[in-house]
């Protein structure tokens, strides 16, 4: 197993920058999550990784190893492809055998290495089966049994889950983080989902339009977003981000009136800021309220129920729509008038640039681990 | 209009249309088992039934050999334009290169050209390789001739075949080469069975260079030996010969024909190839 280390990579597409110098270090045996929007330039970068695309500029390391100008076979990685990409002529044990035919293992060798993938990956019953007799959850599997008997250094899968259904994802997904702790291999995972990627991940490198946005652990980029970009993509419902300005500033953070309502106090790092700055106070709906008592005032729209919780999505006195999350039954009815509370410690405050006042204070004792084993 | 008057409109119609399309073979097939003065009987039932045509083309001329020849030809064009045709089209459809397009747009409208516009062209070439009045010398012009349309058929169904496909193979650490022999041919079996009968086919009825190219009777294929056969007398023209011959090598081309029937569907329904 091997660290990957990325150094100013730059990759055009002709006249098109795509990838726009990349620096990232990922740790032997990490499982490192690429998540961004569609087009974004993941796959891509995953396949900057792989070889399967030409680094335009900037060094990639493998386990020391300058690999720019290396086949993807000398560079020892597996990948997993979204459309699983088996060989349709071959059954389930050619499939995964065919790679180390190629690199001239013994059939003994072979053999043993194929039979010890497929108990893992519980396809034994299935090796003589061609891929289109197989299931998507069946394929999926086959895919990375192909990638793991050939005991590569790093594992790149690409969205790998997302041709799935829901409830087999949340089963693979389970899968492949079993994987990674038995496998103890380094993996590098490319998905949209920002649910996949905060549930598998040990880092998440959250990417924009080319560009790193963020790099941490899943707690640390909920609750430490470095932009607006980071606050919004993590999260499901996405953050709240509402006008406010600044009404006084002091040593432990700064206090805001939230469109027009009383001061709140957010304790961020107040540098840069003076009183009557227009900044946007993002919130995340799960540290809100809705009741007859709180900062703001607005009218209920739309009430979603989920059972275990609800979501309220509440039109603000200045016109803006924001979604409120309550525990169990909605109390509240569409069009009604409403109170929202906020719970200002889990607040963010972001300038006119887009990047967030960095938080004052000690982590919580969740963001503190996660901080510790992100490090 | 009720539902009998369709049916039975719908099934005249078939039988007009088999009529039109079998009719012809069927005459030549019942023509070929007459002889003398039979031949002369405009009746499209059999009249009668003797063989003797089917032993006399081989007595009264090398018909043996040129059938040989035709196979040779024949399965010499389909080996070579496969080979060839299946290594552009690997370069044509998965390899960017400047140019690429203009190419592609070349060979399809080189295939549309007739025959007989390169007809002079390919004899001088031809007779200054030395080649004229040899097999080399049809089985040459004849892959020239079919390799347009194999290469951009082949093209077209290996644009198909999905990308990652071969990616995952180079992840596996196959070889362009190796791409091509293990992943690439067994998934392209039925578009080259199609093309592979079609340049058959085509070589096998070829007449146009088989008879500008080539003098001697023992060169000749198929084709060119059945239009030259001669009668007893100059006046004479060997209708239970002809169409003796012409049944005759027409049944190795439907053997093959009813033998890849179920490869030729899955060819022309190409590209239903999914992982
Ligand atoms: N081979 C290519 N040629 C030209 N543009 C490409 C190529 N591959 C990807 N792109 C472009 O690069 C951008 C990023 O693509 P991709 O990495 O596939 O995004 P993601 O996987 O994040 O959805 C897209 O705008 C896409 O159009
Ligand atoms: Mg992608």
């Amino acid at each position: 197993m091997a660290d990957v280390t990325l150094k100013g990579i730059v990759k055009d597409f002709g006249s098109t920058r795509i990838i726009h110098g990349v620096d990232l270090q990922i740790k032997d045996r990490e499982l490192i999550v690429f998540v961004g929007p569609s087009g974004c330039g993941k796959s891509t970068l995953l396949r900057l990784i792989a070889g399967l695309e030409d680094i335009t500029d900037g060094d990639m390391f493998i386990d020391g190893d300058l690999v720019n100008q290396r086949s993807p076979k000398e560079r020892k990685i597996a990948m997993v492809f979204q459309s699983y990409a088996l060989y349709p002529h071959m059954n389930v044990y050619e499939n995964m055998a065919f790679g180390l035919e190629l690199s001239k293992h013994s059939k003994e060798d072979i053999k043993d290495k194929v039979m010890e993938a497929a108990r893992i990956l519980e396809l034994t019953p299935l090796l003589e089966r061609k891929p289109k007799q197989l299931s998507g959850g069946q394929r999926q599997r086959v895919a990375i049994g192909r990638a793991i008997v050939r005991n590569p250094k790093v594992f790149l899968f690409d969205e790998p889950l997302s041709n799935l259904d829901a409830a087999l994802r949340v089963q693979m997904r389970i899968e492949i983080a079993k994987l990674h702790q038995d496998m103890d291999a380094t993996m590098v995972y490319v998905t949209h989902d920002q649910v996949e990627a905060m549930t598998l991940a040990d880092r998440i490198v959250v990417l924009n339009a080319g560009r790193i946005e963020q790099v941490g652990s899943p707690l640390e980029l909920y609750h430490r977003p470095r932009n607006k970009f980071v606050a919004g993509f993590i999260g499901s419902p996405k953050m709240n981000f509402i006008e406010a300005q600044v009404t006084g500033v002091a040593e432990d953070g700064v206090e805001l009136s939230v469109i027009g309502s009383d001061p709140v106090k957010v304790a961020v790092d107040p540098t840069g800021l003076a009183v009557g700055d227009k900044v946007e106070f993002g919130i995340r709906p799960e540290h809100m309220g809705s009741g007859t008592e709180g900062e703001l005032s607005g009218k209920v729209e739309v009430i979603e129920e989920l059972g275990e919780s609800h979501f309220l999505h509440v039109r603000l006195t200045d016109g803006s729509l924001i979604t409120v999350q309550g525990r169990g039954d909605a109390t509240a009815k569409a069009g009604e008038s409403c109170k929202v509370k906020l719970d200002c410690s889990h607040a963010h405050v972001f300038g006119g640039d887009g990047f967030a006042f960095s938080k004052l204070g000690t982590l919580g004792q969740h963001e503190k681990t996660a901080t510790l084993e992100g490090a | 209009m009720n539902r009998q008057m369709k049916s039975i409109l719908f099934y005249t119609l078939v039988v007009v249309v088999v009529i039109f399309s079998v009719f012809p073979f069927y005459y030549a097939i019942v023509t070929s088992f007459r002889s003398g003065q039979e031949l002369f009987n405009p009746s499209v039932f059999p009249t009668s039934f003797t063989t003797g045509n089917y032993f006399s083309i081989f007595k009264e001329q090398p018909f043996g050999l040129n059938i040989l020849n035709s196979v040779i030809v024949a399965t010499s064009v389909v080996i070579l334009s496969l080979i060839i045709a299946v290594t552009a089209s690997y370069a044509l459809a998965r390899i960017h290169f400047r140019g690429r397009g203009l190419l592609l747009m070349t060979i399809l409208s080189v295939s549309m050209f007739p025959q007989v516009a390169i007809l002079s062209g390919m004899y001088e070439l031809i007779r200054s390789m030395g080649l004229y009045n040899s097999l080399p010398g049809l089985i040459i012009p004849n892959t020239v001739l079919t390799l347009p349309f194999t290469v951009w058929v082949l093209t077209t169904f290996m644009k198909e075949l999905p990308k990652e496909l071969e990616e995952a193979a180079v992840v596996d650490g196959a070889s362009p080469l190796t791409i091509v022999r293990r992943i690439f041919l067994p998934l392209m079996w039925p578009a080259m069975v199609t093309t592979g009968l079609l340049a058959f086919i085509g070589a096998w009825n070829e007449f146009l260079f088989a008879l500008t190219f080539t003098l001697s009777n023992e060169v000749r294929t198929v084709p060119v030996a059945i239009a030259l056969m001669s009668g007893a007398t100059e006046y004479e023209l060997p209708w239970g010969n002809i169409m003796a011959a012409s049944v005759l090598v027409t049944v190795p081309i439907v053997v093959l024909v009813l033998v890849f029937q179920r490869k030729i569907v899955a060819g022309l329904t190409a590209g239903a190839v999914k992982g």
